[in-house]
């Protein structure tokens, strides 16, 4: 009989309309690597709900070493030993690693805090792992590949040995990528047992022993990773299969459309700017692509660029008019597309219908309203024709609140209405976001086929693939300043992660 | 995908329920206050407020008399709360409400005692003075940053004085009787139906004309473009900057119009002559009790209406308790505790929401997490 520490069996998990789980079985041996693997909406989350004692599944029970055990929050999914490393870290920022490490299992004598022992156990752990983590470094001091150790260290503090990864490699630099697959395997040797949650198959193909594929609430099956093929796994993920490589020819830029002189943005947090001097340019029927690891001045040049946030100085045309000091309106209404960062910030109003969200920057135009009147009906029709042209999926079509519909989907929603929208620009800034493989090949599809329409597009990505196979220049980012512009056919991304970590950089800096 | 949604799930019934179970719990508990003030006559006092002017059950022109009264004492706090709520789809707590109700009873009182204006242009100086005071709240909070009710609450005050200074004037107060005089019969408002209300002369245009203004509200919150916009910026400040909107601009329109009802609220019930203003210490509560009586009415232009009626026939009610076995302030707390409860309306939908939505979910990107967490996030309808 095999070792398996935790098994979930025929699990089923119902929601009004929606059957989220439907008898799906997950067993984890002990000291695997296991992924799951599934599209935006699969039930991944769901089913890790369950584990957590979030929610009570209708049928099925789970096993942890072999005997039932009842999991009725999450509590009990700690004391079973069972530790999650969220996509978003759960650190406060300005206490130290060993604080954060202790934070809610505080080791106290007659109310004081006994850091001492806490901070050997640390060291000990982090020597034995290779974590390499300083106990008395501030959170906010450290790197975001830092911070996921100290997540790390947080579980096996705790004597966790069921260990829980959700997409983790999503904010990392492809080095710190390599580190992390590296420390996931050592743990794996020390007889920890790993489940992996992500949509990425090179990763999958990296480091996991087995995977386990869920598709639209359905269990399609496990399969050994040794013996199979990234072609197999993502037709399994999907339903079909999927093509990896963009299908593009050779971009044919022709007049310059955006042209960015110089630009500072001030820094909120510091004296620096966070965005220095920067200077390029984009024509029509291009990809250019802004590379770099997260938090390196994107967001805010995106903002000084589309207007979100105010300009220090230098310039920006759009087709030879300055629109520096424009208002997002003027620029909504004169050739400027924007695929936002943050879609629950910026891109949508979460309250609002489908249908309201979909003419968010052109409500006030005569196809939708009238004399101050909205035109209801006009606006249903275009919501249901943008929703059927991109695959929006939604509970109650048109009249679906936002808020109700699943991450994947509403990222389509915007990248429908943004495409459609009359432009010469498209800033797009993550547009595949925390969309599965399918969805992915379908935005980048059309990408590709806006750039042959012969419109400007200025991409901002943190995936490397992404980056890589989009892109027809590529500007790499990093902290604050353009350090480089490489071809994609020609670089590698070893080089980008140069690049994209400052150990490199172009001197004589390229337009 | 199909979606059953019981009638219990649906987010107006649910409010429906949330409102009622509020004001009977207001009932309970002051029913617990009279038991233990004087528990030998609690039963008692509860019917009499409870049945109030249904007491003339037998005598039908009195019972439509005092049926009118209530409904012309409704027209303030109804007006109040469509202020309130007006501002509060665009994300806007207006606290000064009461401030721009007080000047709406400076601007309607001078002018219909000392100046002894045509009713119509005392009713546009009330609204105008409304207006105003909500700009100014406006112009602070999208120029300056100054939280809106920081702002309401000091002009909230600065009302109250300059009105106890403007109406002290001897042109309108009558000193002896420390109380405005009557309103000059050019600027009473035209009598509605009053005599299918016992020819109470109180009835005026003011009861239809509020009824309107919810229909209005409801109307331009739902069908216009400057309704979008003001939804939009009150839902996400963010969101609505990046679609282009002007959230100066909106910030301090959705204010000037609150305000502008406000004044009308206080206009459309001075004008009557049902009641005097008293010079006063305090900043009139009819702008508080507003709020209470939004929340009651579910954020609903047309709740609001319902609920007002309510409120205000229990306060009224307030007057039918006898005063041998009670304190007349009892019906006065009683009132505030009910009121007080009124504002729980969203704590009872989040308890009906309860099983079907676990609280410890991130995020997440499952469709059904979503549907979930959808039906709390549900509690801001329109």
């Amino acid at each position: 009989m095999e070792d398996y520490v935790i098994e979930m069996l025929h699990i089923t998990k119902e929601f009004p309309g929606i059957i989220a789980n439907d008898d799906i079985t997950l067993q984890l041996k002990r000291g695997e690597i296991h992924a799951l693997l599934g599209e935006n909406g699969a039930g991944k989350s769901t089913l890790m709900s369950v584990l957590f004692g979030h929610y009570t599944p209708e049928k099925g029970v789970i096993k942890k070493d072999g005997k039932e055990v009842k999991i009725n929050n999450p509590n009990d999914a700690t004391a079973l030993g069972i530790g999650m490393v969220h996509q978003h870290f759960m650190l406060v920022d300005i206490f130290s690693v060993l604080d954060n490490i202790i934070l809610g299992s505080e080791p106290s004598k007659f109310g004081f805090l006994t850091k001492a022992e806490a901070r050997k156990k640390v060291l000990e752990l982090s020597n034995k792992y290779n974590l390499m983590v300083d106990p008395d470094a501030l959170i906010e001091d450290i790197t975001v590949g830092m911070q996921q150790r100290v997540e790390i260290l947080k579980m096996l503090y705790r004597d966790n040995d069921i260990l829980i990864f959700d997409e983790p490699t999503a904010v990392l630099t492809p080095q710190e990528i390599d580190e992390l697959m590296k420390i996931m395997k050592e743990l794996a040797a020390e007889g920890k047992s790993i489940l992996f949650i992500t949509h990425k198959l090179n990763e999958i193909m990296a480091v996991a022993d087995r995977c386990s594929i869920l598709r639209k609430g359905k269990y399609i099956g496990t399969v050994d990773v040794k013996n199979t093929t990234k072609e197999e796994l993502s037709s399994m993920m999907v339903g079909r299969d999927v093509k990896f490589a963009v299908d593009k020819d050779e971009a044919q830029p022709k007049e310059e459309v955006l042209k960015v002189e110089n630009v500072c943005v001030k820094s909120k947090l510091h004296s620096k700017d966070s965005v220095h001097n920067v200077s390029f340019n984009v024509r029509a029927g291009e990809i250019v692509c802004i590379a770099g690891i997260d938090g390196n001045g994107q967001t805010e040049f995106v903002g000084a660029l589309t207007g979100l946030d105010d300009i220090e100085s230098g310039k920006i045309s759009l087709c030879g008019e300055d629109i520096t000091k424009k208002s997002i309106r003027y620029k909504n209404t004169h050739g400027m597309s924007h695929i936002p960062e943050d879609r629950h910030k910026h891109g949508l109003v979460l309250d609002y219908t489908l249908e309201e969200n979909m003419i968010l920057q052109r409500y006030f135009e005569p196809a939708f309203s009238k004399n101050g009147l909205l035109k209801k009906d006009k606006t249903r029709k275009y919501s249901d024709k943008l929703a059927e042209a991109f695959d929006v999926r939604s509970g109650q079509g048109a009249q679906t609140i936002v808020r109700a519909m699943s991450g994947g989907n509403q990222q389509k929603a915007i990248v429908a209405r943004e495409m459609d929208r009359e432009h010469k620009l498209l800033v797009a800034v993550q547009p595949t976001r925390g969309l599965d493989v399918g969805a992915i090949e379908k935005i980048h599809e059309a990408i590709v086929k806006e750039r042959d329409a012969g419109s400007a597009i200025l991409l901002v990505s943190l995936e490397l693939d992404e980056v890589m196979n989009l892109s027809d220049r590529i500007l790499v980012m990093y902290e604050g300043e353009i350090v480089g512009e490489v071809d994609p056919k020609k670089t590698t991304l070893q080089e980008l992660g140069l690049y994209m970590s400052g150990a490199k950089r172009d001197t004589g800096k390229e337009a | 995908m199909e979606e059953k949604t019981s009638l219990f799930k649906k987010s107006g019934f649910q409010t429906l329920i949330a409102s009622v179970l509020c004001a009977i719990l207001g009932i309970l508990l002051g029913f617990i206050i009279l038991f233990f003030m004087n528990p030998g006559h609690a039963a008692e006092g509860m019917f009499a407020i409870l049945r109030n002017f249904f007491k003339y059950a037998n005598n039908k022109t009195n019972l439509l008399y005092y049926l009118g009264s209530t409904l012309v004492k409704s027209v303030p706090v109804v007006l109040c709360a469509e202020a309130i709520l007006f501002a509060y789809k665009t994300g806007l707590f207006n606290i000064g409400c009461a401030g721009q109700y007080t000047v709406g009873i400076i601007a309607s009182l001078y002018t219909g005692i000392a100046l002894e204006w045509n009713w119509f242009l005392c009713i546009l100086a009330a609204i105008a003075a409304g207006a105003l005071w909500g700009c100014i709240c406006g112009f602070f909070k999208a120029y300056c940053n100054v939280n809106e009710v920081i702002a309401g609450i000091m002009l909230n005050w600065i009302a109250l004085y300059i009105c106890n200074i403007i109406l002290g004037n001897k042109k309108v107060m009558n000193t002896t009787k420390s109380e405005t005089y009557n309103v000059s019969k050019n600027s009473l408002l035209p009598t509605f139906l009053s005599n299918l209300f016992g020819n109470n002369t109180y009835v005026t245009i003011a009861v239809p004309l509020t009824i309107i203004v919810a229909i209005v509200i409801l109307w331009v919150l739902n069908k216009t473009t400057f309704g979008y916009e003001l939804k939009a910026t009150g839902h996400s400040k963010d969101a609505a900057k990046y679609a282009g909107m002007n959230a100066k601009r909106n910030i301090i329109l959705s204010l000037v119009i609150s305000g502008a009802i406000a004044g009308l609220a206080a206009g459309l019930y001075y004008l009557t002559g049902i009641e005097h203003y008293k010079i006063a210490s305090s900043v009139p509560g009819m702008g508080f009790s507003g709020i209470a009586v939004a929340f009651l009415g579910g954020l609903h232009p047309i709740g609001a209406i319902f609920a007002g009626l309510f409120v205000e026939y229990i306060t009224l009610g307030g007057q039918y308790l006898n005063t041998n076995y009670y304190n007349p302030q009892v019906a006065d707390l009683m009132i505030a505790i009910i009121i007080y409860l009124c504002g729980f309306v969203l704590f009872f939908k989040t308890i009906m929401n309860k099983p079907t939505n676990k609280l410890g979910l991130k995020p997440g990107e499952d469709q059904a997490n979503k549907d979930a967490a959808d039906k709390t996030a549900h509690k801001k309808e329109v």
